[in-house]
């Protein structure tokens, strides 16, 4: 297989020459995945941190329900938002099929549940260990959860982290409410599982190799900070 | 423990929908654009990529193209998510019209299908001019063959073509028939990869690029041939549509611009498609 | 768990300064884990002013009785009475407990002890002044700005103590704050007691140190199987010991 090589030197000429179409790809790449972590993040520390400290009835199916959906496959997501973003569906008038905020979407839902499920582990931990204190103390519950989201905080960037990594790679959610147009929804997973369709194996693994690149320049930039946090004994 | 639950609710709705907003915002800027759901035989062979930036030149309007299976494509139009079809799957996009989905259905431009397989060709079909025949020794011989089996006017063919061959694939439940359930590129990939044989389009074919040792053994039988339709969607029906943008798109695809742009297009030398829409020359 | 639903209530308990925390009464104390009967029906009057060691070999109940007496748990029989507070989550607002391993955040050492003055309605100014006078006060200043995380055992322990002396308790509770610690430490964590008692500060510690005992008590809570066996002043129990107590030591062989 020729197809390596190839691969390697296509995506250093990519690299090299800031290819416009490549840049705008990979640009709606991380806008979109970043989006969806963000606001998912929102909500899944929000889910993770009430589920990680309130004790209440039903809290361990939710548990397990919240890890089982860690591994919701994207098509379903997909489908699901496809079904709701389409114009027959409840969220037609909303006009957001193929756009990005479609994608942002399929997305989300994709990476709340690994957040919220990650995140309570973190939190309950920690939680565990300040609680006696905190109650000593007699820490208002406000501050107590902003406390332990704080000092979660390198902990919870590698949840998040996680999230993202599920976000930007996954293709299956994205190029159904995406719908892969060019210029408008194309992103790097829906444009190597173009190139590949098209039989263009070196240009997608080119693609491939890219997409490896930023999610290991993100991931490096986490370690990074996280060395710095453990240096410290906060992480 | 009693969190301020509630608030801290309604802080990340709050978050969130500001951030949808902002971002949608982004997206929607532009509003002169049309969905068109297509096929994948068509994007792949990269005809849309020569032709619309011509029409986005000329009328400002941007078509979005969603390549998906001819089956889901008539789906999704039903459902409202597109302004114009471009598919190839004659009887289906006849109904489609007799249902009152679509407006009018017009002839755009044909090409054919072709079966490919290893050039050594174990089977022995090559040159043969009846692609019955060629699939009822494909049959025969239990040789593999790959078939989209996704619902896509290709799969809709293949499908004609086994009956006229009067073979049952799915019911002679052998190893040898294979469904892909995928586009055509990666129908291909798989074919090639499993040294199986395979229908498919004239134009996704030239464009292909992983061929392998791979060519064209059966062409020219009419009933391999290939026509594309394109459709307005009915506004009656989605009110929202964009139905004087599509109906804009449709008339110059059809008109003699469309039509020579598209018997333009070639792959080394060859032409993809030949324009046979009836007003178009 | 039922301290769970205490930690995090929506409103701060309300104190009343005017109404005092003794005598400590407590009367017929059960603590139950499972079936496991681990405080068993302790009766107990504590005054304010001497310094109190609560003593007793391992598993005798000390730590559980601190907590209890803190309101950490919830006693499954019996009454804690803090003077005239109604309640013991009311009187745990004037208290602070220093724990057998320090329990520090993940910030600096004057963010740990920022975060307990926040507890508080100080205006910045008289934060910060807090903050110096209690850094100068346990010796931290120049280790403020260092991780609280990264510091030494004894540092760490120290930190604790700054950070529940901050609160300005009235009561000081600790729970075998020394164990482990080096001899410098240990010297510099008793001095701070010995200090803090000074300035009135109710000190009720927990120790297995029968030298550390014999340096900081007033009056001596001997426990066993989660029963008080004897409770008696100092010069009494280091002198005079009762025949149960002397004869627990001798044969769980701690150092006396």
């Amino acid at each position: 297989m020729q197809d390596f090589g190839q691969a390697f030197s296509l995506a250093f000429q990519l690299i090299v020459s800031a290819d416009p179409m490549l840049s705008e790809i990979i640009f709606l790449s991380l806008r979109v995945s970043l989006s969806a972590v963000i606001i998912a993040s929102v909500i899944g520390l929000g889910i993770g941190a009430t589920v990680g400290i309130v004790r209440f009835p039903g809290r361990s199916a939710i548990i397990v329900f919240l890890n089982a959906l860690m591994g919701l496959p994207p098509v379903v997501v997909g489908l699901l938002v496809y079904m709701s973003l389409s114009h027959a569906g409840p969220f037609g008038w909303l006009h957001l099929l193929y756009t990005p905020t479609a994608m942002i979407v399929a997305q989300t839902v994709l990476v709340t549940p690994i957040i919220a499920s990650l995140s309570r582990q973190v939190i309950e931990d920690l939680y565990i260990e300040y609680r006696e204190q905190f109650l000593s103390l007699g820490v208002p519950p406000k501050m107590a959860v902003a406390a332990l989201l704080w000092d979660a905080r390198y902990s919870l960037l590698t949840v998040a982290l996680a999230g993202f990594g599920r976000a930007i790679a996954e293709v299956g959610a994205v190029i159904i409410v995406g719908g892969n147009i060019k210029h408008v929804t194309r992103v790097m997973t829906t444009a190597i599982a173009l190139e590949t369709s098209k039989g263009d194996l070196a240009l997608a693994l080119a693609l491939g190799l890219i997409l490896i690149l930023i999610a290991l320049s993100v991931n490096a930039t986490v370690s990074l900070l996280r060395l710095n946090a453990s240096n410290s004994a906060y992480a | 423990m009693r969190i301020p639950t509630s608030r801290l609710w309604c802080a990340c709705a709050a978050l969130s929908l500001m951030l949808g907003l902002l971002l949608s915002g982004i997206s929607q800027a532009e509003e002169r654009f049309i969905i068109l759901q297509s096929t994948t035989s068509t994007r792949n062979s990269g005809l849309f990529d020569a032709i619309l930036p011509r029409f986005r030149a000329k009328t400002g309007i941007e078509v979005r193209v969603v390549a998906v299976g001819t089956g889901q494509a008539l789906k999704n139009a039903r459902n409202g998510d597109g302004d114009v079809l471009l598919v190839h799957a004659k009887p289906e996009e006849e109904a489609f019209v007799t249902a009152g989905w679509g407006v009018k259905r017009f002839d755009v431009m044909y090409n054919d299908f072709v079966i490919v397989g290893p050039a050594n060709d174990p089977v022995g079909i090559a040159g043969l001019r009846q692609a019955g025949t060629a699939l009822r020794k494909i049959f025969q011989t239990q040789a593999a063959f790959v078939s989209r089996g996704d619902e896509s006017g290709t799969h809709k063919k293949e499908r004609a073509l086994w009956e006229i061959a009067a073979v049952d694939p799915l019911e002679t439940g052998g190893r040898w028939y294979r469904e892909a359930g995928a586009g055509m590129g990666a129908t291909l990939n798989t074919a090639v990869g499993m040294r199986a044989y395979t229908l498919t389009d004239r134009g996704t074919w030239l464009s292909f690029r992983n061929k392998a040792d791979y060519t064209i053994l059966v062409e020219g039988d009419p009933q391999l041939f290939n026509q594309y339709g394109v459709i307005l969607v009915n506004p009656a029906k989605h009110p929202h549509m964009k139905a004087g943008l599509g109906q804009q798109f449709i008339d110059w695809l059809v008109g003699p611009e469309g039509q020579s742009l598209i018997a333009g297009y070639t792959i080394a030398g060859q032409p993809l498609f030949f324009p046979n829409a009836p007003g178009g020359e | 768990m039922p301290s769970d639903v205490e930690t995090l209530q929506p409103e701060r308990i309300s104190t009343d300064p005017a109404q005092s925390l003794f005598p400590l009464k407590v009367r017929q104390l059960v603590y139950n884990v499972g079936k496991q009967r681990l405080i068993d029906g302790i009766d107990l009057t504590i005054e304010k002013d001497r310094r109190t060691i609560i003593m007793g070999p391992n598993g005798a109940g000390k730590s559980l009785l601190l907590r209890l007496l803190h309101g950490l748990l919830t006693p499954t029989e019996g009454e804690i009475c803090w003077g005239e507070t109604p309640r013991v989550d009311q009187a745990r607002q004037r208290q602070a407990l220093v724990f057998q391993r320090p329990v520090l955040l993940r910030r600096s050492v004057g963010a740990n002890l920022c975060f307990a003055l926040k507890l508080r309605r100080y205006t910045r100014a008289e934060r910060e002044e807090r903050l110096r006078h209690i850094l100068e006060l346990a010796s931290l200043s120049h280790l403020a700005d260092r991780p609280a995380r990264v510091l030494s055992q004894g540092e760490q322990q120290r930190v604790a103590v700054a950070r529940a002396l901050v609160l300005e308790p009235e009561v000081l509770l600790l729970d075998e704050p020394t164990v482990s610690l080096d001899p410098v430490s240990v010297e510099a964590i008793e001095e701070l007691i010995l200090a803090v008692h000074r300035r009135g500060t109710k000190i009720i510690l927990v120790t297995h140190d029968m030298a550390q005992a014999r340096r900081l008590a007033d009056e001596v809570v001997f426990l066993e199987q989660g029963r008080v066996v004897e409770h008696s002043l100092s010069r009494q129990f280091f002198q005079q010991p009762s025949a149960a107590t002397a004869h627990i030591y001798g044969s769980s062989r701690v150092v006396l």
